[in-house]
């Protein structure tokens, strides 16, 4: 998995193909990282994703179960139409942002 | 008569194949010209299906996951077989959200996915014996018309 960490922050590269086989790993170096680090904000990078299907909002989901118990937050960035339309027709964007480069 | 083709893949359930499932599928199904959304749309829907045999069915012990595919004129159909537990409740198990594996970041989104990007979504499973997943999708809708106008 590839990420990055700013103070309490970790930013997640997802691959290409978010299904059940790539979820595991995210998951568990994702949960390895967000503990050593005392994580808040958890960042999820669509850039270069054409493919997700549920269990990236298993992860998602998941994520945001850990990180909202200290009242940390979720985000995603870089999500194409695709891959939008997948995360507002799972009902998680109700936990999780969609940070659009062209709204700011 | 009527155009038809069939094709049948059998594949050990191990996550890795889950990928290789869905480029199979997808690529018999570029036969019908399929626009990229189409494309994604049963690509999506073939990975909760296989993702589910392989999960739930098999509950991860390695088995073979069964594929076919059938194009009868515009409409595609595609059938995902395991021999694994089967689903005692099967209207439970289509709830949205409904998991029997939270632990494990299952997000219970995986039939509401299926019936959300192919038209029609039938599920048989006998608990012992298996599930078949039965979906079916036009390929497209409304593009002959368009077609027959411009030229």
């Amino acid at each position: 998995m590839k990420y990055q960490v700013q103070e309490n922050c970790l930013t997640v590269y997802l691959p290409r193909e978010v299904d059940h086989h790539n979820a595991e790993e995210i998951r568990r170096e994702a949960d390895a990282v967000i503990d050593r680090n005392h994580i808040k904000y958890v960042i999820f990078d669509f850039e270069r994703t054409d493919f997700m299907d549920s269990s990236g909002i298993g992860v998602i989901m998941g994520r945001y179960k850990t990180v909202s118990l200290i009242g940390g937050e979720v985000w995603a960035v870089h999500a194409s139409e695709r891959i939008k339309k997948i995360l507002i027709l799972s009902g998680v964007t109700k936990i999780m942002q969609i940070y659009e480069e062209d709204a700011v | 008569m009527k155009h038809t083709n069939e094709m049948e893949i059998r594949f050990d359930s191990r996550s890795a194949n889950e990928g290789f499932a869905r480029v199979a599928v997808a690529s018999f199904l570029t036969q019908l010209n399929p626009t990229v959304e189409e494309v994604a749309d049963v690509k999506t829907a073939v990975s909760e299906a296989v993702t589910n045999a392989i999960i739930h069915g098999y509950e991860n012990e390695v088995h073979k996951v069964y594929i076919r595919c059938r194009i009868e004129e515009n409409i595609f159909t595609v059938e995902i077989r395991d021999k694994g537990k089967g689903i005692e409740n099967v209207e439970e198990a289509m709830q949205p959200m409904y998991t029997t594996r939270p632990d494990q970041d299952r997000s219970g989104m995986g039939f509401s996915f299926m019936e959300a990007f192919m038209d029609s979504l039938e599920v048989e499973s006998e608990p012992g014996k298996g599930t078949r997943v039965k979906m079916k999708k036009t390929i497209g809708k409304g593009r002959e018309i368009w077609t027959t106008q411009s030229l």
